[in-house]
């Protein structure tokens, strides 16, 4: 009895240690539990989408031109980042003039200057190069399409060349980022292969970031120290930390025993119970598109505009809203409302059944001949949000309409793969639409890629085959203005028409969920896929 | 015996040989494409034919699976295809966790079943086989990763005493067997022990129940030897058995542990076939499987020398 007595007493001791325990943390650390299954790439140029430039691109590199991220009230814009200004040749609108920001170093103490501009260029577009790294080509190239090569002006002058006039080389040029040659090389004549000299690197890399890499563990963490010689505001947290945590109920797990102070995405309906224990719930307006896909070809129902239009017009977005407990934003485009290239389109998005079964009818379409349609979607899956209930409401909606939906419901890596081969291939099993999201910063992601008939697969996303002269030329046309206005106003056409063609069913729009201690102080959440790691701090 | 040894370990090459060729056909029958551990969905189809090229994965079937062959005959596994990194090098940080969840939980789940089964089988009948059978029934049907859930709601959402993921506070680079690390142990272990808990129960209560009808155990009794003494006499004959059970239990455990390694995100060798599985990543999942077949070969061995250093009545020739 006495020993009974006295282990209680021992538990109970230690209970109050063993919490404390838990609690204590660095004063300045911010631990982010990501959604990513391993480390993104930490060579300068990450993998894992844009959840890699987030968090391994932008805080440790910079590039050349970058995003807005201070204001959560506007959509996110390009601002001057280790260039302060850009100016395309008049004699030669295939090369861009890039003036650089003096004065910055990188966290190796080696010089920023157009040698470092041209180097890496160079490591993703020129395969003669001895630091041409094919792994990172796929990552990059894809991301600036037109991009052809550098060229030293001078130590603070450069100049790119595209392959045809393109006005939307500086929004593509967020996405290469400026890796130090000089660490490099340091790797380089210590490693026996090009291949090891990068493995090397990502191991501790050297850029211009606000923030420096201390400590790198593969597969489980990495930890960043404040760049106190940053050339732009710096950071206010000391430290940050990051961890892959795959999985959405262990990522919710992980904040609410303290084990990390934000997470990525929470998992919706653990969202109440979050709020409940003191977190914190952000979310903002981001651009990036869950829609349906149609295909424009063969014997495609979605040939027709007016099923298009009424596809658009059967589905209660705000139902679907609901649904996610408010975590989505409801579309009427690619782009929202406001947004310098949405344009001013006749047809409207909306809820109304009515004139979606008049559509139809139209179409030739009603009880006696009813409409089926078959949609590949994924179970899971990057940036897809809730694929499974979601596309299941969608389905339900249409049915409504007289419009039956089977799914063809595969992987992802396997739906990625059929992305690319097009509707026509027999890897798209007779699909009329397939449900993949995407990121809208930049024009080329968010429409030419879909609307411009050159971009068919197995050049680029225009899965569904979809030609049109009229688009064709308004692509171009856009492509061509140089003027920032005169662009913005070409985009706002082209968007216009592509919602006024239905050219994708469009369900909704992420709104980043994340989830954090009430500690974190300084956070703000713009319109982007990204997120300025220097304002945040942990009180 | 030394033949026999030597026979087992040539076994082991034909053995490596269809798991490597299985597992790489697998992986090129399931749709998708080991290109998207590399670029991006979004990528244009000649980036993704030139990085194809890159990375030999144009070339014809037969001929990866041979370069690959020649390279792990060589020792080297590859690199990961969406890392760069090494495979050994993630593999072999991988398998020391997985190990020592693994060495853990079997330890938990060998004693806990040995107790519950050893109590059931010689209190046949009684409450106390009743109970220890009810726990061992719900060990083999509860499914882990719900038990791993639970028990994160419960003591980490919760309780908030022990952590929900991980592998130490500064990750596994630098475990210690200290508080601060063992305590990020506990849940995993807790959770993979369920399993080889209700089947050694089972086993052990079965050999005990078996054990104490025959003759000799009699004839100890007659001979007026204590509990404790008979005790004895049946541990060394069940012995045997209960050791071959585990022995498969922990080779289960070190592949087998994809779901609870995911739930707590604990970085062992489930986690790094689940990332690889969905990424594609073929060298990563070809070494790991390769490695961990190898790993589960050895066991058996291993196992069937124990058994034959245990119990003199086993021949191996």
């Amino acid at each position: 009895m006495r020993l009974r007595r006295f282990l209680l007493t021992a538990c109970l001791a230690a209970l109050p240690a063993l919490v404390a325990a838990t609690a204590v943390q660095a004063q300045g650390t911010i631990r982010i539990g990501m959604t990513a299954a391993d480390i993104p790439l930490t060579n300068g140029q990450p993998d894992q989408g844009f959840e890699g430039n987030r968090f391994t691109g932008i805080p440790l590199f910079d590039s050349l031109t970058m995003w807005d991220l201070s204001s959560a009230d506007r959509p996110s814009t390009v601002i001057p980042g280790l260039a302060t200004e850009w100016r395309v040749d008049p004699n030669d609108r295939t090369r861009w003039i890039f003036t650089l920001r003096r004065g910055v170093r990188f966290h190796d103490g080696s010089e920023f200057n157009a040698d470092a501009v041209v180097w890496n260029v160079r490591k993703v577009l020129d395969r003669e190069a001895p630091h041409f790294d094919p792994r990172q080509v796929g990552v990059t190239a894809t991301r600036m399409p037109t991009l052809r090569r550098a060229e030293k002006i001078d130590d603070h002058t450069v100049a790119l060349f595209t392959s045809e006039p393109d006005s939307l080389l500086p929004i593509n040029l967020t996405n290469l980022f400026m890796a130090s040659p000089a660490q490099w090389q340091r790797f380089r004549d210590a490693n026996p292969t090009a291949e090891a000299a990068w493995n090397a690197f990502a191991r501790e890399p050297s850029g211009t970031g606000p923030f420096r890499m201390a400590r790198f563990v593969p597969r489980e963490r990495v930890e960043y120290v404040r760049n106190d010689a940053y050339w732009g505001d710096k950071a206010r947290a000391e430290r940050i930390v990051l961890l892959p945590i795959p999985e959405a109920n262990a990522r919710t797990a992980a904040l609410l025993s303290n084990q990390v102070d934000w997470i990525e995405a929470p998992a919706p309906d653990a969202i109440p119970q979050l709020r409940a224990r003191g977190m914190v719930i952000t979310s903002n307006a981001q651009p990036h598109v869950w829609p349906w896909q149609p295909c424009f070809v063969g014997d495609s129902p979605l040939r027709d505009v007016r099923v298009r239009q009424a596809l658009n017009l059967a589905i209660d977005r705000e139902g679907l809203r609901t649904l996610l407990g408010g975590m989505m934003a409801v579309p009427v485009g690619t782009v929202p409302r406001g947004h310098p290239w949405f344009g001013n389109p006749s047809f409207q998005i909306r809820h109304d059944k009515a004139e979606a079964r008049r559509l139809l009818a139209e179409a030739g379409y009603g009880p006696n001949r009813p409409l089926t349609l078959r949609v590949q979607i994924s179970a899971s899956g990057s940036g897809q949000m809730q694929p499974l209930p979601m596309n299941e409401f969608v389905q339900q909606e249409l049915r409504q309409v007289g419009v039956n939906v089977e799914f063809d419901v595969i992987e992802w890596n396997a739906l990625f793969t059929n992305w690319r081969n097009g509707c026509q291939h027999p890897s798209a099993r007779g699909a009329h639409a397939i449900n993949v999201s995407f990121a809208a910063m930049d024009p080329f992601f968010a429409m030419v890629r879909f609307w411009d008939s050159k971009m068919a697969p197995p050049v680029s996303n225009n899965w569904g085959h979809f030609n049109d002269p009229r688009f064709d030329e308004m692509i171009r046309v856009a492509r061509n203005s140089f003027d920032a206005a005169e662009r913005d106003a070409a985009l706002a056409r082209l968007h216009a028409a592509g919602v006024d063609e239905a050219l994708f069913i469009w369900i909704a729009h992420d709104v980043a969920p994340r989830a954090m201690s009430p500690r974190i102080r300084g956070y703000v959440q713009p319109q982007s896929w990204f997120v300025d790691l220097r304002l945040p701090y942990i009180q | 015996m030394f033949f026999y040894l030597i026979r087992r370990i040539l076994y082991a090459i034909p053995i490596a040989l269809a798991v490597g060729f299985v597992c790489f056909m697998l992986v090129q029958i399931a749709p998708g494409d080991p290109i998207n551990a590399i670029v991006p969905a979004d990528a244009p189809g000649d980036v993704v034919e030139q990085v194809r090229r890159d990375y030999g994965l144009d070339k014809p079937l037969p001929v990866q699976f041979g370069i690959w062959l020649m390279k792990v005959v060589q020792g080297d596994l590859g690199r990961s295809l969406a890392t760069g990194r090494s495979v050994w090098s993630d593999l072999s940080s991988a398998i020391s966790n997985t190990l020592l969840l693994a060495t853990v939980a079997s330890l938990l789940g060998f004693v806990l079943g040995c107790i519950l089964g050893g109590l059931a089988g010689t209190f046949r009948g009684s409450f106390i086989d009743r109970a220890a059978t009810s726990i061992a029934v719900a060990g083999v049907s509860v499914p882990h990763y719900w038990l791993g859930m639970v028990l994160v709601v419960i003591f980490s959402v919760q309780l908030n005493w022990l952590p929900a993921m991980g592998a130490g506070p500064g990750g596994s680079a630098d475990w210690a067997w200290d508080w601060e690390h063992m305590k990020h142990l506990i849940l995993p272990a807790v959770t993979l022990a369920v399993i080889p808990m209700g089947i050694v129960t089972r086993t052990v209560r079965g050999l005990v129940a078996e054990i104490m009808n025959q003759e000799f155990v009699t004839a100890l009794r007659g001979k007026g030897l204590t509990r404790g003494g008979i005790f004895v006499h049946v541990v060394k004959n069940a012995a045997p058995n209960a050791l071959a059970v585990m022995g498969l239990q922990l080779g289960y455990l070190m592949g087998g542990s994809i779901l609870v390694e995911t739930v707590f995100s604990w970085p062992g060798t489930g986690l790094l076939l689940n990332n690889a599985i969905f990424q594609r990543d073929l060298p990563v999942l070809q070494g790991t499987i390769l490695v961990l077949a190898m790993f589960f070969v050895a066991l058996n061995l291993l196992v069937d020398l124990v058994q034959t250093a245990l119990d003199p009545r086993i021949k191996r020739a």
